[in-house]
């Protein structure tokens, strides 16, 4: 989160347990993130209210206390309602503005004009529950603000989280136990990828590529000069390749041909290149247009080293079995190719690649491979030190209140019924924002809505979001080989009423297309998750229905992330 | 410490990560003759506590699914055809250089996992870096 720095969630999972108000915005968090929602779960049974915010009426709306049913991709304009009503009606948490925010005026100034009148033409949420809604956020004591994909596939996905996290800013909900902002991660490392630097602008440990103090440090580890530019996301690397300047691609563990907005146009593109190298653990669409393909070891089981959860965990995985046939862990793959090419890279454990991250992150620094297995994982940041120095730094007095009411309500959190003797690492981010001195200030960063790029019209009426669904994951090359359960195909969520309209029925095929491409046939499910004018489809199996040839892409320059989340499509019955 | 050695192939259980979506559930393998026939919650994970959903507990079956890669592939008169690893890794490594020297880093990019570990996220930053003399590298999309 640009906002503060590194980006990860700021609360942990426990805390979900003992906190007064959880809202799930964009976030299907009962079937994309079932564990956690077991937490949210005991928090409402401890006594949290539960707020959803989603266009489809998913199972979690049935749990919760409130469900703003926004139109898809206007929560920014949700978002800066909340914002006027809290401000209008004096709840803001003005100590907290300025002591550890700037910029507030000028966000005071962009949200005076989202009314929640106007804010309820836009977003399909009335006027009172905007207000309601509002007034319970800026009125808990502790409340934690989730978001996920929901937020994010949208051209303008990172304004969207500028909107949120200034909700957070706005009523100083952050930085103390209970309280918080989380982006929930999609796939087992998607936080750790990120906080090793397999990025285009930030090194490991969430250093800038041109900051000047960490590139004489990577210089001297690494025995290189540093690249004097910074790099391109995903969706500008394939306009380079568009344009021919990129001739080469290494993708590892990805299948950006079939995952990715406008799945034919991505296609094309990658047919394309002089060389492409794919590195994975099936036969992906993307490794059958490689020129070499490496087969990879399932890093969870198969391989040794650590990744990184959604509450900042880094967590030891093993290689409990062997790979297939001939199969490698990724790591040694790469490090025998940057050999081949005069690296001289001399690494013999995953320990020894891990200690080298420690040298280069003071996050990582106090994270030994030692400590993990004492501790069973332990939170970032966590600097070197002396255990006893480095141990319990988070307040101490939040930690039992936070502990106490569950303790109160007769039921120990799951949390509490592990006894640690300490706990290394940190619970919470940004308690420095409650401190005497507040050294680096939380800016608001305004931000106005923008619909979807592309809205239904005469020729494509209907508007399609896409989703994750509780059994299946992604492109589905984890997830086919299932025994048993429930509704393992591609279904097309669709309301009754545009059912009728157009005769179809429940179970009966459908063809999807839109301005892109496409589906030929999909099963219809009839249903009240979706209103008139909605679809919804999962993409878990590409391979009988390649739903992201529908997808555009629409890319938000900041993120690089396609608006998988919003396009216009038609729909007849399947030939 | 667990090392590798006890977790290694032929031991009755291990212990890892889940390889799924965000949360980070702590799992327990078990295992018959090095194979894997049940998966269950890891009581100890500090974030999990036990508990695990069904791609967790049944996902795991992935693993030894027919279609997985277990040789390298060179293409070769438009098919991609088994090859060994050292012609495999030559080809990529001479390949990767010519292109270097021709072009310099800019024509290279890199897709790193995040299905991946840290250790192989990080190396793929510093191989783009160091050794391709680039910096188009990302990751994270839903594949």
């Amino acid at each position: 989160m640009a906002t503060f720095g590194a980006g990860g969630a700021t609360t942990s999972y426990e805390e979900f347990e003992n906190t007064d108000l959880i809202i799930c915005w964009g976030s299907n968090t009962q079937e994309c993130h079932p564990i956690i929602y077991n937490h949210m779960r005991r928090g409402v049974k401890n006594g949290a209210k539960m707020v959803v915010v989603d266009p489809r009426k998913i199972d979690q709306t049935k749990k919760a206390d409130k469900w703003l049913p926004v139109n898809v991709g206007t929560d920014i304009c949700l978002a800066n309602a909340m914002a006027n009503v809290i401000i209008a009606e004096g709840l803001q948490n003005q100590e907290f503005i300025e002591r550890a925010t700037e910029n507030f005026e000028a966000y005071r100034e962009k949200v005076s004009g989202y009314t929640p009148e106007y804010a309820e033409q836009i977003t399909n949420v009335p006027a009172e529950d905007i207000r309601e809604v509002a007034r319970l956020y800026a009125t808990a004591d502790r409340a934690i603000l989730n978001w996920t994909l929901g937020i994010t596939e949208h051209h303008n996905g990172a304004d969207a989280v500028f909107a949120l996290i200034a909700l957070g800013l706005l009523t100083g909900h952050v930085g103390k136990y209970g309280s918080g902002l989380n982006p929930l991660r999609g796939q087992n490392n998607v936080q750790g990828g990120g906080d090793m630097g397999a990025l285009p602008n930030r090194m490991v440990g969430g250093w800038q590529w041109n900051d000047p103090e960490a590139r004489p440090l990577f210089e001297e580890v690494w025995g290189a000069p540093l690249p004097q530019k910074v790099g391109k996301n995903q969706a500008e690397m394939m306009e380079a390749v568009e344009s021919g300047e990129i001739r080469c691609m290494y993708v590892i563990g990805e299948n950006p041909a079939q995952s990715d907005a406008n799945e034919l146009h991505h296609e094309r593109l990658f047919s394309g290149l002089d060389f492409l190298v794919v590195q994975d653990i099936f036969p992906t669409k993307t490794a059958r247009m490689a020129d070499v393909v490496l087969p990879a070891a399932a890093s969870w089981c198969e391989t040794e080293g650590t990744v990184v959860n959604s509450e900042r965990r880094v967590q030891r995985i093993h290689k409990v079995i062997d790979p297939p046939g001939e199969a490698r862990p990724d790591e040694w793959i790469l490090q025998d190719i940057a050999n081949r090419m005069g690296a001289n890279w001399e690494f013999e454990t995953a320990e020894d690649i891990w200690n080298e991250v420690r040298r280069l992150a003071p996050n990582f620094s106090g994270i030994s491979y030692e400590r993990l297995e004492r501790y069973g994982g332990i939170q970032w940041p966590c600097l070197d030190g002396d255990e006893e120095e480095i141990s319990d730094i988070t307040p101490q007095e939040q930690l039992a209140a936070g502990v106490k009411g569950a303790k109160e309500s007769g039921e120990e959190t799951a949390t509490t019924a592990v006894a640690r003797k300490t706990e290394l690492g940190t619970k919470f981010l940004y308690a420095e924002l409650w401190g005497d001195v507040v050294e680096r200030r939380a800016p608001f960063h305004p931000v106005d809505h923008e619909g979807p790029v592309e809205m239904p019209d005469a020729e494509y009426p209907f508007q399609l979001t896409t989703g994750r669904r509780l059994a299946f994951h992604n492109t589905g090359t984890m997830t086919q080989n299932y025994k048993k359960v429930k509704d393992p195909e591609e279904l097309l969520e669709i309301c009754e009423e545009d059912a009728r309209a157009l005769g179809v029925e429940d179970g009966s095929f459908v063809k999807v297309s839109s301005r892109r491409g496409t589906v030929p046939a999909v099963k219809a499910r009839v249903t009240d998750r979706v209103r008139p004018g909605l679809l919804f489809m999962g993409y878990s199996f590409p391979d009988q229905v390649p739903t992201n040839v529908l997808t555009i892409n629409a890319i938000d320059p900041q993120s690089g992330t396609a608006e998988l989340k919003a396009c216009a499509v038609k729909v007849e019955p399947a030939a | 410490m667990a090392t590798t050695a006890e977790v290694a192939v032929g031991t009755e259980r291990g212990r890892t990560i889940c390889g799924f979506c965000g949360v980070g559930c702590g799992l327990v393998l078990d295992l018959q003759d090095g194979v894997i026939t049940k998966a269950t919650g890891d009581k100890e994970n500090p974030s999990s506590k036990g508990e695990a959903c069904i791609k967790g507990r049944e996902g795991w079956r992935h693993v030894y699914s027919d279609r997985r890669l277990t040789r390298p592939l060179v293409r070769k008169d438009g098919e991609l055809v088994p090859a060994s690893w050292d012609e495999a890794l030559d080809l990529v490594a001479s390949k990767m250089t010519q292109i270097k020297n021709e072009h310099g880093g800019d024509a290279f990019g890199m897709f790193s996992s995040s299905r991946s570990s840290n250790e192989l996220n990080y190396l793929s930053g510093r191989f783009v870096r160091q050794v391709l003399g680039a910096s188009n590298i990302d990751s994270c999309n839903r594949a």
